[in-house]
This record gives C-alpha cells, sequence and structure tokens, in this order.
C-alpha cells in the first residue's frame, strides 16, 4: 500500500498506464467544478430574493460576477503556478464562501441595520487575494521550514495580542482599531501548524526513539526534556494565553492539532492517552474554576435550563430549535427563522442557518464538502515525501476538520459549545483570510505531491524521507 | 508516518461520522420534541406569517388583515369593530382568540386540513392554505339596529330566523374595537389593561355569556308548560287564582302592578303581565313538568355552541314550591342569556320546535370553495304545536292590547312579552328591562325573526323601567330590519 501511496493521488487509479508518463494537471476539472460553485452560489442568492420578496434580488448579477471574478483569478493563477494541484480544493472553498455568503445576505435581509455581507465579500476578496500571493510567490513549501521560529513567535505575538484590548462578548479574542476588528488567533492556527511541522519533521527520531523508557514492556518513552521541551512549551504557553482569553473553541483546537501532529510525526499512541490524560485534567480544572467554561457545560448539559427558569430559551437552544425546524430537506432558502438565535447568528452559529434552511439533507452536503477538503489535505500528506510537508499537509487538513467539528458539535448540542467559526461560511474576516490560506497552503503542497513524481521537476530535498517510496 | 496519517485521517472520518449521526438525531428523531417546545416562536411566526381568512357579513369582509413587515407579520384589522364585536371576537398576537375568531381559528389561520384539495398534501409540500373564510348568517341592517337600538345604555340583544335557528344578530353594549388588539406592542398591552379594568365590562358578550333573570319574559314558559300539562284548556277561562298570591308554605304575598289579576283568564294574565296567575300556575303544574318543559326550551344545557359557547342558562331543579312560585315569573334562581330568551320566543314563532341557534353559515376556502356547512336542525321539541299556536295568540295580543304595545309594526304581525326582572340583594338593583317577541310579515308565511332584548341600565327612573318602554322599541326595529331585508 505504502509503495502505491504517491502514485494513486498522481493518476486515476483505473489508469493502467504509469503515472510518470500520464501525469494529469485537472485543470479542466477545476475549471468546470469551480464554475458549478459560482453558479449554485448565484443560484442560492436569488432563491433567497424570490423567497423573501418574490423577485430575482437586483445584486444577484454583481454578486455572482464578483464571486465569478475571484474564483477566475484564484483558478488562473493555480494554473499557472501549481498545474500539477489537486483540483477539488479550490472549488470547494469557492462553493463554501460563496453559500456562506448567500447564508449572511440573507440573515442581512432580517436585520436592515447591520449589514454584514459587504465587509464579508471585502474579507473573501482580500482571502483571495491571498491565496493568490500565496501560490504565486511560493514555489517550495519548503523554504516554510526556514521560518519556523519566526513563525512562532509571530503566532504567540498574535495571541497575546488581544489581551491589551477589551473583551467582546466574554472573549477577548479580538483587536480593534477604528472600526476594524480582526481575531490574531485565526492567523496564529497556521503559523503553529507551520511550528509544529517544521519543529516535528527535523526533530522526530529524536521524539520517537531516543529518551528514558517508562513502561518496560509497552513502548511509552518519554523523549529527553531537551528535544520535548521547547514544543510543549509553546503549546502550553498558547493554549494558556487562550485561556485566559476565554478563546475556547481555540484552545481545543490547537490542543487537537498539537496531539495528532506529535501522534503522526512519532507515531507512539502512549502520546495520545497522555495528551488524553492532560485534556481531562485541564478541562476539569477550566471548567471548575472558570465560570464562563462552567456556564456553557451546564448549557450543554441542560440545554432547557434557562426555559424551564422562565428566562426564555437561550442560544444554543435556539439554535436545536433551527435545525429540528429544518428537518429532512428544509424550510428552504430564506424561510427559516434562525434570525431567532440572536447576534451570533451570523458567525458562529451561521450552521443554525443552513440547518434550518437547507435541511439535513444540506447539512450532510455541507459536511461531506469539509470532509472531501480534509481527505484532500491528507491525501496531500499520504503522498508527499518530505516529513515537513507531510506533517504540514495533515496539520493544515487537521485545523479544518477539528474547526468544522468543534463549532458544528456546538451549535448541534454534541459537545459542549466553543466560540469557533465555521471555516469558509461564518461571516469574520480573519477567519476567511486564514482558510484561503490554509487552501493555498495545500493547493501548493498537492502540487509539489504530484510534481515529485514528474521526474526532475522538484528536485529530492534533503528532508525527504524513504517512506514515501515504501521502506 | 503513513499509517499514522491514516489513523489521523480515520479520527477526522470519525468526527465528521459523529457530526452527520448528531445532525440526524436533532433533525430528524427528535426535532418533535423542539418543535413542541412552548418556547419556540416558530409556530406563532408561520401563524401570523399569512393573512387571515376573513369572516363574512352578508357577502362584505368584517375583517382585514394588515402587513406590519414585523416578524409576527400581519395584524388583524376590524371593519366596524365594536359593532361586531361579540361575533369576531378578537385574534390578538398577544392575547389569543375568542368568538368566531376562536371557535373557526383553523379555518381562518390556513390550518384546517379540510382546506386542502388532498389531504396530507400540505405536510409532503411544506405548503401552507391561505386562511379560508367564514360566511355567518348576521344580517347588517338587524345588527345596526340592535346596536343603533342600545345606544349607550347596557344591554344585549339577540335575534334569530324561528325557521331555522340562523343568527341575525348578536349585539352587547357597551362594545369595543378588537382592533384595538390586535398586535403585540406597547399600546396593545395597554388597550387590554384598560378594557379589563373599566367597570363597565366592554369585552363581555352579554349577548351568549351573561345571564340575567329574565322576569316576565319567562311566563312564555310558565305558560307552555301549563298548557302542555293541561292545567289550562281554556285560555280564557278564570284561572282561579288569588291577588295577592301568597307563596305556598310562606307568609310572603306576591303582589302586581296592575289591576285585575285575581281570577283571571290566562290571556288577560299574559297580556298585562300578573306576577300571581303565573306563580300559582307554576305551582299547580308542578317541578317535573316545569324543568322539563324549561330543559326543551334549552336550560340548563351546557353544551350549546353556536359555534363558539353559550353560557347556560338555568332553571333550578330542586326547589320548594315557594321557590317554584317565584322561579315561574323568571325570578329566584332562574337566569338566562338573551340568546336563550331569543330561542324561547322563536320556539313559539316555529309551532314549538327549537331550531339549533348557529351563526356560522358555512365557511369556504379562500377562493371560495365550500368547506363546510351548517344546516338547520331541530334540537327540541319545547311544546305541542297547539300550544305554539295558543301562545302566538297570546303573544300578539300583548302587542295589540297589553304591556308591548312599542313593538308593533305596520304591514306585519308582531308578537312578544315583556319583562321588567328584580335583582340584587332585597331587589335593589335598576331592574333590567327585557322584550322578546316574533314578527311575522303580512305576506309571509311565518314568522321571520325572533328577538330578545335586555337593557341593563335604562337611564329611567326606577319606576318607569319596563320591558315595554325601553327594551320593546330596540325590538321592533330589529324585527323591521329583518323583515324589510327579506322583503
Amino acid at each position: 500500500m505504502t509503495t502505491k501511496a504517491g502514485t494513486t493521488l498522481a493518476a486515476d487509479p483505473s489508469d493502467p498506464s504509469p503515472p510518470a508518463v500520464r501525469l494529469l494537471r485537472r485543470r479542466g476539472v477545476e475549471f468546470t467544478l469551480t464554475v458549478v460553485a459560482v453558479l449554485l452560489s448565484v443560484y442560492g442568492y436569488c432563491a433567497v430574493g424570490l423567497a423573501k420578496n418574490g423577485t430575482v434580488p437586483p445584486g444577484a448579477t454583481d454578486y455572482g460576477a464578483g464571486l465569478g471574478v475571484l474564483a477566475l483569478l484564484a483558478h488562473l493563477v493555480v494554473r499557472l503556478r501549481a498545474p500539477y494541484a489537486d483540483p477539488l480544493p479550490l472549488p470547494i472553498a469557492v462553493l463554501l464562501n460563496g453559500l456562506g455568503l448567500v447564508l449572511i445576505n440573507r440573515l442581512d435581509l432580517e436585520t436592515p441595520a447591520d449589514q454584514a455581507a459587504p465587509a464579508q465579500l471585502n474579507w473573501s476578496t482580500l482571502g483571495v487575494a491571498l491565496f493568490i500571493t500565496v501560490v504565486a510567490l511560493l514555489r517550495d513549501h519548503r523554504v516554510l521550514q526556514r521560518y519556523a521560529y519566526v513563525s512562532v513567535v509571530a503566532a504567540l505575538a498574535l495571541l497575546a495580542l488581544p489581551i491589551l484590548f477589551p473583551p467582546v462578548n466574554g472573549a477577548r479574542i479580538w483587536v480593534r482599531i477604528s472600526g476594524f476588528s480582526i481575531q490574531p488567533g485565526e492567523f496564529a492556527k497556521v503559523l503553529l501548524a507551520l511550528f509544529f511541522a517544521s519543529y516535528l519533521a527535523a526533530n522526530r527520531n529524536a521524539l520517537a526513539y531516543a529518551g528514558r523508557q517508562i513502561w518496560r514492556f509497552k513502548r511509552l518513552q518519554l523523549p529527553t526534556g531537551r528535544v520535548l521541551g521547547p514544543i510543549v512549551t509553546i503549546w502550553l504557553l498558547s493554549v494558556g494565553v487562550l485561556v485566559l482569553e476565554r478563546d475556547l473553541g481555540t484552545s481545543l483546537l490547537f490542543f487537537g492539532l498539537f496531539v495528532i501532529m506529535l501522534y503522526v510525526a512519532t507515531g507512539r499512541t502512549g502520546w495520545i492517552a497522555v495528551g488524553l490524560l492532560l485534556a481531562c485534567v485541564g478541562a476539569v480544572a477550566v471548567g471548575w474554576l472558570e465560570p464562563h467554561v462552567h456556564s456553557r457545560v451546564e448549557d450543554w448539559l441542560h440545554p432547557f435550563a434557562s426555559i424551564e427558569a422562565g428566562q426564555g430559551p437561550n442560544q444554543l437552544v435556539q439554535s436545536l430549535f433551527a435545525f429540528a425546524a429544518g428537518g429532512p430537506l428544509g424550510t428552504g432558502l430564506g424561510l427559516g427563522h434562525s434570525i431567532l438565535i440572536g447576534f451570533a447568528v451570523k458567525s458562529d452559529f451561521i450552521l443554525a442557518t443552513a440547518g434550518e434552511e437547507l435541511g439535513l439533507a444540506g447539512l450532510a452536503a455541507i459536511f461531506l464538502l469539509y470532509a472531501l477538503l480534509v481527505e484532500r489535505g491528507y491525501r496531500t500528506g499520504l503522498a508527499l515525501r518530505d516529513p515537513f510537508g507531510r506533517l504540514l499537509a495533515t496539520g493544515l487538513a487537521s485545523i479544518v476538520a477539528l474547526q468544522v467539528f468543534v463549532i458544528a458539535g456546538g451549535v448541534t448540542g454534541l459537545i459542549p459549545l466553543t466560540g469557533m467559526a465555521m471555516p469558509f461560511l461564518a461571516q469574520g474576516g480573519s477567519s476567511v483570510v486564514t482558510n484561503w490560506i490554509i487552501v493555498a497552503l495545500l493547493i501548493r503542497l498537492s502540487d509539489s505531491a504530484r510534481r515529485q513524481d514528474d521526474r526532475g521537476t522538484l528536485p529530492q530535498g534533503p528532508y525527504d524521507s524513504a517512506e514515501g517510496r515504501g521502506a | 508516518m503513513t499509517k499514522y496519517i491514516r489513523r489521523a485521517a480515520a479520527l477526522c472520518a470519525l468526527l465528521l461520522l459523529a457530526l452527520l449521526v448528531n445532525a440526524t438525531r436533532v433533525q430528524v428523531f427528535q426535532s418533535r420534541v423542539y418543535d413542541d417546545n412552548p418556547a419556540n416562536r416558530r409556530p406563532e411566526i408561520a401563524r401570523w406569517g399569512r393573512p387571515r381568512g376573513d369572516i363574512m357579513v352578508e357577502g362584505r369582509p368584517v375583517t382585514g388583515s394588515k402587513d406590519t413587515g414585523e416578524q409576527l407579520r400581519y395584524e388583524r384589522t376590524y371593519r366596524d369593530g365594536p359593532l361586531y364585536a361579540p361575533v369576531t371576537g378578537f385574534a390578538s398576537q398577544v392575547y389569543g382568540t375568542t368568538f368566531l375568531e376562536h371557535a373557526r381559528d383553523s379555518v381562518l389561520d390556513g390550518s384546517d386540513p379540510l382546506l386542502s384539495f388532498l389531504p396530507l398534501w400540505n405536510d409532503i409540500a411544506r405548503d401552507q392554505n391561505a386562511g379560508g373564510e367564514v360566511v355567518t348568517t348576521l344580517q347588517e341592517a338587524a345588527q345596526r339596529a340592535a346596536y343603533l337600538g342600545l345606544g349607550a345604555r347596557r344591554g344585549a340583544v339577540a335575534a334569530l330566523e324561528p325557521a331555522t335557528g340562523r343568527v341575525l344578530a348578536l349585539v352587547s353594549r357597551p362594545s369595543y374595537d378588537p382592533g384595538v388588539l390586535s398586535g403585540n406592542g406597547r399600546e396593545v398591552a395597554e388597550a387590554w389593561a384598560r378594557l379589563n379594568g373599566d367597570a363597565s365590562r366592554p369585552m363581555l358578550n352579554r349577548a351568549v355569556r351573561q345571564t340575567y333573570p329574565p322576569g316576565s319574559t319567562f311566563k312564555v314558559v310558565t305558560a307552555a308548560a301549563a298548557l302542555d300539562a293541561g292545567v289550562i284548556t281554556d285560555v280564557d277561562a278564570p284561572t282561579r287564582s288569588p291577588a295577592p298570591y301568597t307563596l305556598p308554605g310562606t307568609t310572603t304575598s306576591l303582589s302586581n302592578e296592575v289591576e285585575g289579576c285575581e281570577n283571571a283568564s290566562l290571556r288577560y294574565a299574559f297580556e298585562w303581565s300578573c306576577n300571581t296567575v303565573f306563580a300559582k300556575l307554576g305551582v299547580d303544574v308542578g317541578l317535573g313538568a316545569m324543568t322539563d318543559t324549561a330543559r326543551a326550551f334549552g336550560f340548563n344545557d351546557p353544551g350549546l355552541r353556536i359555534p363558539f359557547s353559550v353560557a347556560p342558562s338555568s332553571f333550578d331543579t330542586e326547589m320548594d314550591r315557594a321557590q317554584l312560585a317565584l322561579s315561574s315569573i323568571g325570578q329566584y334562581d332562574t337566569r338566562a342569556t338573551p340568546l336563550q330568551m331569543a330561542l324561547v320566543t322563536a320556539a313559539v314563532a316555529n309551532g314549538g320546535s327549537v331550531r339549533s341557534p348557529y351563526l356560522v353559515e358555512r365557511t369556504t376556502t379562500a377562493s371560495g370553495r365550500t368547506v363546510a356547512t351548517s344546516g338547520a336542525h331541530t334540537l327540541r321539541q319545547a311544546m305541542t304545536p297547539a300550544t305554539a299556536r295558543h301562545l302566538r295568540d297570546l303573544m300578539r295580543g300583548v302587542v295589540e292590547y297589553g304591556t308591548g304595545a312599542n313593538a308593533a309594526l305596520r304591514h306585519a304581525t308582531v308578537g312578544g312579552k315583556t319583562g321588567t326582572a328584580q335583582h340584587g340583594i332585597g331587589n335593589s338593583g335598576t331592574p333590567f328591562a327585557w322584550f322578546i317577541g316574533w314578527a311575522q310579515s303580512d305576506d309571509a308565511l311565518e314568522p321571520g325573526v325572533a328577538v330578545a332584548v335586555v337593557v341593563e341600565d335604562a337611564e329611567a327612573e326606577r319606576g318607569e323601567i319596563s320591558g315595554g318602554g325601553d327594551a320593546a322599541p330596540i325590538a321592533r326595529e330589529v324585527m323591521r330590519a329583518v323583515l324589510r331585508n327579506t322583503d
């Protein structure tokens, strides 16, 4: 299986000819799917207008043209600078971003005083611009390895920045400068993944095989403090800062990211056990000491408590009402009442609008889009041969998966609710921009993964492992 | 590393699978629990999201809907709100619905499954029917005549078509505009508080929800019982009754307001409303026969709906003979709604049979397809046709020669009975003035209208108040309006 890991992706598995010779670029597929994604978004935009006012909304052509131009530019830069890239991530990102704009625009109709869609479109434009910049300027992902320590310093600085600013709705994660607000923690995700990937790739042997054996018959070995120390410190710092800022979702994300990447790098199941143990201790401690967290857990355990106490339904219950109202097929775009959720309906709770108006069918489709994006990320990780690239692809894919799980699980009552933006769907500039950068990196990585089979294009680097070709 | 990447991927797949399973739980298996939670506002938003169907009077809507653009989008409006309030009731986003708005709510708000062409179609299509229409039996002219007739006085009017039981007018005063309760703003709460705090109780539907001592109008029932039971065989024969009459088993003596009641014939006693004669008649008929007749007229029936519920009128079933004597002249515990007294006079006009009263002619879809119709049906035979004939004769005499002269109409035969009901502790309250009657156009084969009028606080001196003076003119105008309308 491992012998074929690099080649299965490179070409259609049913294609009998050697992949190195018949490497397909698949840019036509990407183009077609991107056009479909734009058309689906425009269709959604029109459906909202038809449902609410009985007419095709006047902004439909502008919206379609705007999204279309962005998607086309993104596609062109991929075609020119990453011709071997995986054809799926870009159309998925376009569709999710387009759907997010449709949903936010739809909710804007209920809140005439608070229009979020134009800003979201601007942020999406910035996101696509950064996507283009990354794909165009970053020729080899291994260059990033050099900036590991720069990125970790930047990540910590970004994480610490909001402490200087006043909290918003109980969380200290925003930086507001003259009406402009960003969440620096969002950008820190990518930087931290970059650092983890770089550090673990460089030290994985030391982490996996050196150090004290603490359980003789099992293979649980603690690495030496010199190797483990820096990374645990970084991780503890970032999670600690987030707890201070009460950004539960992001601390959960960083924790999961750290454990997954450490596991993938070292293959030590023991790390998972230690990680979970630490997580439980941390969660109980935080849940006990921090009233903000405590109330979230209480809400999760007893969602109807506020109704029984006569205080009316809380946000989580309103969200569950919205999902339930959607049923299997949904009420139809524009015909739900998720606005009842209140202030976070366009951001953290955007999925409830999708759940109510598109139903379980639409929700499943959205989940599958994310699943597909994550799966393409992991495939890229499998296909790449350098440990840094593999770890980076795995980390980025895990970021997407964990984000989706943390917020979707929260708003559907699967796990306690923690604030987090649904990638591409939710209102939130920092999140949209970050996720476009993640997709840009995945595009670059997948281009490298397939290019390495196209002999000579990508020279074997010093970090290349033998595993890709089967050891 | 490949193996571990695959495992991490499997973990992510597991997480997404958990999301899907949980979403299915919330959206499919537990959705009913969430949908039915009273804190969920969606049913209410859906309910007010479409304009309500209209309530129609003689082909014209007396209701309407106003698009407010708010979350609860359509508000109810009313044409001539105070005039029709006892029929329409209100449809408030805060305080619920009453009367026809309540009784035919599912048709008006479009949720009634009968409105769809195919059963269960709406469940499949997630479609909602437009609100249906409720066509009433009211006649606008009669309603207006009653409303104007009562004027600023407290009271109520109920008019029926004797042959069918169709309700032609249902008026209660003082009234209110149900439109002020439609929305959900602060002014609605204020209006609600004001209406509920008003001592004159404008939201009380006096025609169907308030019972009054019927006073002398109840003598129609007593006379019917006496004739049916054979206690009286000749309406013109002397009754051998003393005046004043000492209530059996007591030393209390009952007197009359008019002369000539001693040993008066039933006809004289009826026309001039002799208390002594009817008190003795009731005792002679006996408790059993009296309660049977009262029940046949509709007393003691808690289940009457037209289609909203009507307060039960009562005739006590366990009394001593003195109480029975007083009950037989509509005092003691006897109480009746104006609608009940209209039923009494309608039974007389209709040959003794009581038609079940109804207010809704039919309900239709928004496009006019009939969904359901109300047909006339007999509730009970209150008396023999012969007795009914005698009573018609007696009632005509009241208008032609007796206390009800104010109800007389040209080109029509009018029968009636006046009443002045004492009430309050020691009869201290201002008496209620009653008139019940029926009218038959000279060119018609049967009476076209039966009406009951009660005036609570006629602005007259206590001694002057009487059914003939205060209530009969109102009844006359209502009957005139109906007969004119029928022509």
